[in-house]
């Protein structure tokens, strides 16, 4: 099964076992959040609001109570009073009150599908007549759905007691300004000979998991609660339920099931604080199950933003000045990735003179939540599609005018330290040394773009306990769901470290109350964080068993050396021990072995990454074909290939699908239009060719194995590289996502009607 | 959802008199591809759903080379595709029964229930109207036929009264030199609802068209005939001038929206291209026949 390793230095690391949570996956066993059923649990249904923006004047559910079945119903008035101010829950800060308005909205609805009450019955079915029985009372008001109409002086106002840092007492949309700034920009402007200056918008889109939100709250009479839900953070959950409750940390357990699809939207919570509420008043067990629709209208997505970019370059390539300006959609609390944006949005290329101004906006649509690499992919497809623009007035190759302008180890990163260790250089040298970029696209209306991305990845909490067992095999415990196949990564790296197969460890995902504190499954952190503490664990582990073999050889334990799985004893002609031989005398020689690490991981290995993409544009309806696609990243060192591999292939296609027809689409009143995946237009699997890819591996010097985060950076560069290759097709900047065919064709037909260019990659 | 009584009679008179005797509260349930998924989103509601499929005289395909095509209402959109005639003798609206939704939803979906769900975008439709087919209903007064382009009334509302029931669908069988088509635009390449679709078939009289008809969907609030532009190729050889002018001509009568599947004015100008694509298409077809 696993193939012999291509690094000398592994046996495990670099192999691609069968993961360890196939078979029950693909068999259907595998339990989801959905899936648990306890005796005499009920069913709940959340009523939402019809409404983009209204005050909400009364909520009348006598007659939802009365149907025969209802058991409980809850509102606003059910939650407890919170703190309207940052608090740090966990590694992330929150604010309590506006999390607590959006489980259930207080005084008004803030977006189309904002939930207003809860109920519990004995079946969905009733729950859901319930929902319908309640009679709310709006007093409607203009929605605001854009950032330019929610900054303009004058805007409505989604919240009365919102201010920001720059506005003083004045009442506001615009919840944070952020700024970077470096060097003299209108003297770096000077010194261009070329100034290409571009107005971007991209749409609000969704990470589109299959499974939607779900939870099932236990509420026991002794006080304490027990969440079973699909989610990306158990710890998460545990202290964001607890804030909205108002209930001590250490009275929530949460159960993480196995988890259908995050991409980031399962960092936050929506229904799990209504299942306690609604399993505290009734006593009973109580399961909530978003529809489809719902996690469309109210669940997290993506922010839509507008963005201007000038940059200019000197005649011979050179970078020399960038202004950006940014506003995102926030939803309707504050809290885009603008700020991540602004951070990311140059942060390839060095750059001597830059001022970045970056918004935070709060519109009528639902709160955002992180989406892969949050608030790169937009940024990045503004700043990659005026690079490419400036490439060409340079005439130089983009791929080359990227190695000449990106950043290597030691330049400064947009924030100011400078990089590390870093691969971007040699994610473009990989593309332009690829068997696509080296092809000759020809064809009438096709045409090649290529564009980059970055994306920190972060460090974060993790805890990992590794458990050897008395036939010589081990589990390994760690608090991290495993959205991307990171449990066949754990037990590689615990086999790695034992000298086991990677079958002969067992990988395991614990609740909040068996494991150590473990910070979200998110920002690419999971193999380099978790991967760190297992790495340490399974460490811990050898030097426990080594003090071991050298009692049961009467040595000092400096005596005894581990190497391939086995102890050797110095000196004398003993024969060496297994883990297999050594485990069974455990108990005899101090008791079972379990190793422990808890890490705060530091020495994060940023990411970057450069996609290359052929499409064939049909001039007569704007509809893009994507005939062929590669993309390059740096994974410091990929421990388990294929889902490396499969990492920028998911990254990969979720960009295409953003850059191409995926949008939410308000209509005038503000109420979502396509609340199904019929019309939230994801790419299916015959809208894409097979995504080929490049591993690259620049080890990252802060992690013992060299690994850095490779979760979300697949994201960022394609739809900026759609973009470009649209241009080489047919001619036509797109400044807008998604491209879709009326868009296309629109503007082709003001470029000047059915114009045929010949391929060029160049 | 609300709860539904559900009925599944083995003969035409047995669900005709079940219909009639609930009336507004019943429906007649084929596939359930759309019905289902109206009820749970709460944009139908009725008390009765009345089974068709063990009603044998509703699962025929038969075709005579007189008398044409017989399609009972609840034959699956699968059993089309599988069928060597209808590739041969309809390949339009084969491909067009090919096209709705996926595999696993063609073995519940019939030609029928697109047609009786009422919307102007169904992709058979076009291509029915297209072949000149026509709907045999019984219960009501009695049994009647009626054209297909004058089925739908409104988006979810068609000729069918209370108690009424479609059989089948009648086609006739093509004349020599006859061939159709169907194309469709959808932004991806599956699973997608028409963002227009044009249903086409063509006689041709040697190198002329002697006869054509064409049929447009999800371009106004029913699906349409487009009887000018068909006329305006008859005696006429298929050039770029005579295409052009027909697709112009199709787009003129277009009564389109700006909704999230498209413009008004996008689906105005890809009418007149796929009408053009298609009757390049069933005319290459007309020729081999």
């Amino acid at each position: 099964m696993a193939e012999a390793t291509t690094n000398g230095k592994y046996k495990v690391i670099g192999t691609r076992p069968i993961r360890h949570d196939g078979a029950d996956k693909v068999t259907g066993r595998a339990k989801y959040g959905a899936d648990y059923t306890f005796p005499g649990m009920l069913h709940g249904k959340v009523l939402r609001s019809p409404h983009a923006h209204a005050i909400i004047k009364s909520i009348n559910f006598d007659k939802a109570l009365k149907l025969p079945g209802v058991k409980a119903i809850v509102t606003s008035k059910d939650l407890p009073s919170v703190a309207n101010k940052l608090e740090q829950a966990g590694e992330m800060a929150i604010n309590p009150h506006h999390l607590s308005m959006n489980i259930l909205a207080h005084d008004r609805v803030l977006y189309d599908g904002h939930a207003i009450a809860a109920v519990a019955a004995i079946n969905g079915h009733i729950a859901e007549e319930a929902v319908r029985l309640i009679e709310v009372e709006y007093e409607v008001l203009p929605p605001v759905m854009t950032v330019d109409v929610a900054m303009k002086p004058g805007a409505t106002i989604l919240h009365k007691d919102l201010r920001n840092q720059e506005d003083g007492d004045k009442q506001t949309n615009v919840a944070q300004h952020y700024q970077f700034k470096r060097g003299d920009v209108a003297a770096g402007f000077k010194a261009a000979d070329y100034v290409v200056e571009r107005e971007f918008k991209t749409a609000m889109v969704h990470q589109g998991y299959i499974e939607p939100h779900n939870a099932v709250g236990i509420y026991s009479s002794d006080g304490t609660a027990t969440i079973y839900c699909s989610t990306q953070g158990a710890f998460e959950v545990r202290s964001f339920s607890a804030q909205v409750l108002g209930m001590p940390v250490g009275k929530i357990r949460v159960v993480p099931a196995e988890i259908g699809g995050g991409f980031g939207g399962k960092t936050t919570v929506y229904l799990e604080p209504l299942s306690v509420l609604l399993s505290k008043k009734t006593g009973a067990p109580v399961k909530l199950v978003m529809s489809r629709a719902e996690v469309l209208r109210a669940s997290g997505p993506t922010s839509g933003s507008q963005i201007k970019v000038k940059m200019g370059a000197t005649k011979d390539g050179k970078l020399v000045a960038a202004e950006i300006w940014m506003a995102y959609e926030a939803g309707a609390f504050p809290g885009s990735p603008v700020g991540a944006g602004a951070m990311c949005i140059i942060t390839p290329y060095k750059v001597e003179n830059f001022l970045i101004d970056a918004y935070d906006v709060v519109v009528n649509r639902p709160k955002t939540a992180a989406y892969r690499a949050p608030g790169a992919t937009n940024a990045a497809f503004a700043s990659e599609t005026v690079i490419d623009e400036l490439a060409e007035k340079c005439g130089i190759d983009p791929i080359d005018f990227r190695i000449k302008n990106g950043v290597k180890e030691g330049d400064a990163q947009t924030v100011g330290p400078p990089f590390k260790r870093i691969g971007f250089i040699q994610t473009c040298e990989a593309i332009k040394n690829s068997p696509h970029y080296k092809s000759k696209l020809t064809g009438k209306n096709r045409g090649r773009g290529v564009a980059s991305g970055f994306w920190f990845n972060a460090g974060m909490n993790s805890s990992a306990t590794v458990n050897i067992h008395a036939d010589g095999t081990a589990s390994v415990v760690t608090g991290s769901p495993d959205i991307g196949g990171s449990r066949a990564s754990m037990a590689m790296i615990t086999a790695e470290v034992l000298g086991l197969s990677a079958n002969d460890v067992r990988p395991v995902t614990a609740d909040t109350d068996s494991i150590g504190h473990t910070d979200v499954t998110g920002g690419s952190r999971v193999t380099f964080a978790t991967g760190m503490a297992v790495y340490e664990a399974a460490q811990d582990a050898v030097k426990q068993m080594i003090e071991r073999a050298s009692k049961v050889w009467e040595k000092k334990p400096d005596e005894v050396e581990f190497r391939d799985g086995k102890f050797f004893a110095k000196g004398n002609g003993v024969p060496p021990m297994s883990i297999k031989d050594l485990a069974p005398r455990f108990s005899r020689t101090g008791g079972p072995i379990t190793g422990r690490a808890s890490v705060n991981g530091r020495g994060v290995g940023p990411g970057f990454a450069t996609t290359c993409v052929d499409v064939e544009v049909d001039p007569e309806t704007g509809k893009v074909q994507i005939l062929r696609c590669t993309i390059a990243q740096d994974a410091g060192k990929a421990i388990h290939p294929s889902y490396v591999e499969g990492q920028m292939q998911g990254g990969t296609a979720q960009g295409l699908g953003w850059g191409l027809n995926e949008e939410y689409f308000y209509d005038e009143k503000g109420i979502l239009r396509n609340v199904g995946l019929l019309d939230y237009r994801m790419p299916t699997c015959l809208d894409l060719p097979m995504i080929e890819t490049c591993v690259v591996e620049e080890a990252n010097p802060g992690h013992p194995l060299g690994v850095r985060g490779v979760g979300e950076v697949s994201i960022v560069p394609p739809p900026a590289a759609l973009a470009n290759a649209i241009y080489r097709a047919v001619g036509v900047r797109m400044l807008e996502t998604p491209m879709s065919p009326p868009k296309v064709l629109k503007a082709v037909l003001k470029h000047g009607g059915s114009a045929q260019h010949s391929a060029a990659a160049d | 959802m609300h709860a539904i009584n559900y009925e599944a009679p083995s003969t035409l008179d047995q669900a005709v008199s079940i219909l009639k005797a609930h009336g507004e509260n019943a429906r007649p349930f084929c596939g359930g591809t759309d019905i289902i998924i109206q009820l749970r989103a709460g944009v139908r509601r009725t008390e009765h759903l009345v089974d068709i499929k063990k009603i044998k005289e509703l699962r025929n395909l038969s075709f005579d080379a007189k008398k044409g095509l017989r399609l009972g209402a609840a034959v699956p959109c699968i059993e089309i595709h599988e069928n060597e005639m209808m590739h041969r003798m309809y390949p339009g609206l084969t491909e067009a029964a090919h096209l709705i939704g996926s595999l696993q939803i063609q073995n519940r979906a019939s030609v029928g229930g697109n047609l009786c769900n009422g919307s102007p975008a169904a992709d058979t439709t076009p291509a029915l109207i297209a072949l000149g087919a026509k709907a045999r209903i019984v219960g009501g007064k009695g049994e009647r036929e009626v054209p297909v382009e004058t089925f739908v009334l409104s988006p979810g509302r068609t000729v069918l009264g209370p108690g009424e029931l479609l059989v089948e669908i009648l086609i006739p069988a093509p004349s020599p030199h006859s061939g159709d088509a169907y194309l469709r635009f959808i932004p991806r390449n599956e699973m997608d609802i028409a963002v227009v679709g044009v249903g086409v078939a063509v006689t041709l009289d040697g190198e002329k068209v002697k006869s054509a008809r064409i049929g447009l969907a999800a371009v106004a609030a029913t699906p349409l005939l487009a009887s000018k532009a068909a006329e305006s190729l008859a005696g006429k050889k298929l050039d770029a001038k005579v295409l052009e002018e027909a697709g112009r001509l199709a787009s003129e009568i277009t009564s389109p929206i700006d909704d999230m599947r498209g413009t008004a004015e996008y689906r105005r100008h890809i009418t007149g291209v796929l009408t053009r694509r298609a009757l390049a298409i069933a005319a290459e077809r007309a020729k081999k026949n």
